[in-house]
């Protein structure tokens, strides 16, 4: 393998590959920072450090690059790269300098987070940024809206290449009413990431402006105001939650539609009631994170409505989840495995979010463990499940080789038990009290054995993480030559060689009237 | 029957059935706890009592309940159904080797959009009627009420009574009488957050915020704690609530108007 030949690729395919290992670095550094904390948490008083300021740092690096380093880019980034051009029949995507541009200003973004750990007073300002304590903090803000800064403009351009790849490069014969969910889904994130980014880019960009060019934006002495920035922040950030969410659903599709050899239920339903609904709603729901902000009331009762109607869109694409099982020929690998672990947990995570939607609930429970439990309920679990699913799916045609079956299935079930243990305690903690963004919590000495339960569920976790990822770097080393098309799908990315060549196709592919990618037994 | 028409009919049912169930749990749970609270709904619920003051900390549990077992109906549901569709069309040896699933005529299509939506919806509605009846208990303060300023700054509360009396970290209160906290901030974010009556919101520089509560029970303390990130030692940030009985209270309060009370 040559080095140079990655450094300067275009070819969609290695710039997947690096954004791949670039998220999975990314996770690993943010899950030790999770375990930093789950350890400073296991009991009262200071255990691993006795400064709260490290603990904030650590929360800081774990929430910004869970999201913005590991999510984000490997739904969009990676996912988005290899699979869409394979799907849609494509040589590569519409520009794949721009594209290599991308990679790289992404690794440039997982630099900056990662000096974190380097400067002398690193952020603490989580990875929300709110001020006034933004403003004010010795800790290196300026760090922070960088960080975004790079990142947010690494997945924009990524976005402009994908649309424009999806509307002109599709095979011969390809009408939109073939095209995979996932590439709906992604399609779908895209537009929200287009619109949306640039208004966090505004938000963090006044905050360091506030800091360090002595502008007030935020500052109500002088004519500013503090709530303004919140709402900027999660104008964009309610969104980024179906940035993650989209994406991962769409793996899902493709990988219940080929274990389940079935075809989509209700493929329409899905993709404009469902994929639509949400671009549609995402961005009237954002004060459900400021209901206890001090925003005017009818706002927070408008949007707990909106909010609530989320729940149309999301229901209609688990219908068409569960329906594909309908009447299939189902098989449990471990890509499967993951997809339908899925199917329960983000039951947990999406049901337990309706509370969250009601503005007179959310008096108590807002700012809790209820709350932090909940989204991971939906990002760690739903979300990091279907990533490893997705890995696991498309590891034998990105390597041609196949991972190990057993192992796969063992991390997984640890895994499962580790998650439900860390975060369904979470949940329970936070609706009896339980604040979130504790170093401490000495007044709350009660939850003590609840802490420590939720330490030893980590370490589990930790344990199922590592055997998959050890799977994949085995694997990918010496597994077995798996073939073009282990799993038997109809999707277009399987009809190509194991690792497919540059340029995917010796002759460009094109598609049949009766063909779709879930087109199995037709009658 | 034709087998568009069967699956037609069978979407449709589905779907009243799951409908059903829910409106059912929703029925059942507040008949339940009709009983208990000698209402019928959240609204008769909180009105009980004419003329006395009730406040929202005993709606928060109701509508909680109501509102986990309605989800929690839906979710075993959707669970039931999933892993009765897992294990029924698993592969078996010698069975079918891909699926069979349905190709949906135009009518089945658009029911299985229609008619989710509208349980959907249905459901949504109920939810977001109680969660608006009882914000609204939760924003209208009773008028016969202690009215105390909280300025909350890195890393204390402090507060003064109308009479000019100060306290930092403790609310005295007394038992039976609402209290308002009308809410600022010095420096950054913070989050006055009385789990015991399950309430909080945030204070800031430059706006007034505000929140109610009932303290019940003369004798007893109510953690309060910061809810919102505000700095290095905002997980130190906490006080308590002390509720006195109104005579207690009176002779704190006429004892210390306009001198300043520090504690930790
Ligand atoms: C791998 C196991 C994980 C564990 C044990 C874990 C644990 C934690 C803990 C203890 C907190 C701090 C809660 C607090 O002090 O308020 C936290 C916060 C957070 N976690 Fe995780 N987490 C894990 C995975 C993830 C993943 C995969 C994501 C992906 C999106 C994620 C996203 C977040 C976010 C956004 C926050 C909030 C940060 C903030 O408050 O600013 N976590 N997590
Ligand atoms: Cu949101
Ligand atoms: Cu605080």
């Amino acid at each position: 393998m040559n080095l140079k030949e990655w450094i300067f690729t275009t070819d969609h395919k290695r710039v997947g590959v690096l954004y791949l290992i670039g998220s999975i670095a990314a996770f690993i550094v943010a899950g030790v920072m999770a375990l930093l904390m789950r350890l400073e948490l296991s009991a009262v008083g200071p255990t691993i450090t006795s400064n709260p300021t490290s603990y904030n740092v650590w929360l800081y690096a774990h929430g910004a690059v869970m999201i913005l380093g590991f999510q984000i880019p490997a739904l969009t980034g990676f996912f988005a790269n290899y699979c869409i051009p394979l799907m849609i029949g494509a040589k590569d995507v519409a520009f794949p300098r721009v594209n290599a541009l991308s990679v790289w200003l992404f690794y440039v973004g997982i630099v900056l987070a990662l000096l974190t750990f380097f400067v002398p007073d690193p952020p603490d300002v989580m990875w929300t940024g709110y001020p006034p304590y933004s403003t004010i903090t010795t800790g290196n803000t300026a760090l922070y809206t960088f960080t975004v800064l790079i990142l947010g403009f690494a997945s924009i351009i990524g976005g402009v290449n994908f649309l424009t790849t999806i509307a002109y490069m599709r095979a011969p014969g390809l009408t939109w009413n073939k095209l995979n969910i996932f590439v709906w889904c992604t399609l779908a994130a895209f537009v929200l990431q287009l619109i949306f980014v640039p208004v966090l880019g505004t938000a963090v960009t006044l905050i360091s402006m506030d800091k360090y060019l002595g502008t007030h934006f935020f500052d109500p002495t002088r004519g500013g105001d503090v709530l303004t920035y919140q709402n900027l922040f999660w104008f964009y950030s309610h969104p980024a939650v179906y940035v993650i969410f989209l994406p991962f659903f769409g793996v899902l599709f493709e990988i219940v539609a080929t274990f389940a050899k079935n075809r989509v239920f209700n493929y329409k339903a899905v993709v404009f009631g469902g994929i639509g609904g949400i671009v549609l709603l995402a961005g009237e729901v954002w004060v459900h994170h400021l209901y206890v902000s001090g925003m005017v009331d009818w706002i927070r009762v408008g949007q707990m409505v909106t909010t609530l109607l989320i729940s149309v869109p999301v229901g209609l694409m688990l219908i068409g989840l569960v329906g594909t099982l309908y009447k299939g020929s189902i098989t449990f690998e471990t890509p499967m495995l993951y997809a339908l672990g899925v199917l329960f947990l983000f039951l947990i995570g999406g049901l337990t979010g309706i509370p969250l939607a009601v503005t007179s609930l959310t008096l108590h429970l807002s700012d809790t463990y209820y709350v932090v439990g909940h989204f991971h309920y939906v990002m760690a679990v739903a979300g990091t499940f279907s990533i490893f699913a997705g890995v696991y799916y498309w590891f034998p045609k990105m390597t041609g080789r196949m991972y190990n079956e057993f192992w796969g299935k063992l991390g997984f079930w640890i895994t499962f038990v580790g998650t439900n243990i860390v975060f369904w305690t979470m949940m329970d903690i936070g609706v009896k009290g339980m604040p979130r963004r504790y170093y401490d919590y000495a007044h709350f000495a009660q939850f003590e054995p609840a802490h420590k339960l939720m330490t030893i569920g980590a370490v589990i976790l930790g344990v199922g993480f590592a055997i998959a990822l050890l799977n994949w770097i085995i694997g990918a080393i010496k597994g077995k030559p798996a073939g073009n098309n282990p799993w038997g799908s109809m999707s277009l990315e399987w009809t190509t060689v194991s690792p497919p060549p540059h340029g995917n196709w010796p002759s460009p592919p094109s598609v049949s009237e009766e063909w779709t990618p879930y087109a199995y037994g037709r009658r | 029957m034709n087998r568009k028409l069967k699956h037609w009919a069978g979407s449709a049912l589905i779907a009243l059935l799951s409908g059903g169930v829910i409106a059912a749990a929703a029925a059942a749970q507040s008949s339940e706890a009709v009983s208990e609270a000698g209402g019928k709904s959240l609204v008769q619920y909180l009105q009980k009592g004419e003329g006395r003051i009730t406040d929202p900390a005993p709606g928060w549990d109701y509508l909680w309940t109501e509102v986990i077992i309605d989800i929690t109906v839906i979710g075993i549901l959707f669970a039931l159904m999933t892993a009765y569709f897992i294990w029924r069309y698993r592969r078996v040896p010698g069975g079918p080797t891909v699926g069979s699933g349905p190709t949906l005529s135009t009518a089945a299509a658009v029911g299985w959009v229609v008619i989710p939506t509208f349980v959907f919806m249905a459901d949504d509605f109920f939810i977001a009627a109680n969660g608006w009846v009882l914000w609204n208990k939760y924003r209208d303060v009773p008028a016969e009420r202690l009215e105390v300023q909280l300025e909350s700054g890195m890393y204390s509360w402090d507060y003064t009574y109308p009479n000019g009396a100060r306290t930092q970290n403790e609310l005295i209160v007394p038992a039976g009488k609402p209290v308002l906290l009308r809410m600022t901030s010095r420096d950054t974010l913070h989050s006055h957050f009385i789990p015991d009556f399950r309430v909080k919101e945030d204070s800031m520089p430059g706006r007034v915020t505000y929140l109610w509560f009932l303290p019940r029970e003369a004798g007893k303390e109510h953690v309060i704690t910061c809810a919102e990130y505000c700095g290095v030692m905002h997980s130190y940030m906490a006080g308590r609530v002390i509720v006195k009985t109104p005579e207690e209270f009176k002779a704190w309060y006429d004892a210390t108007g306009d001198s300043t009370r520090k504690s930790s």
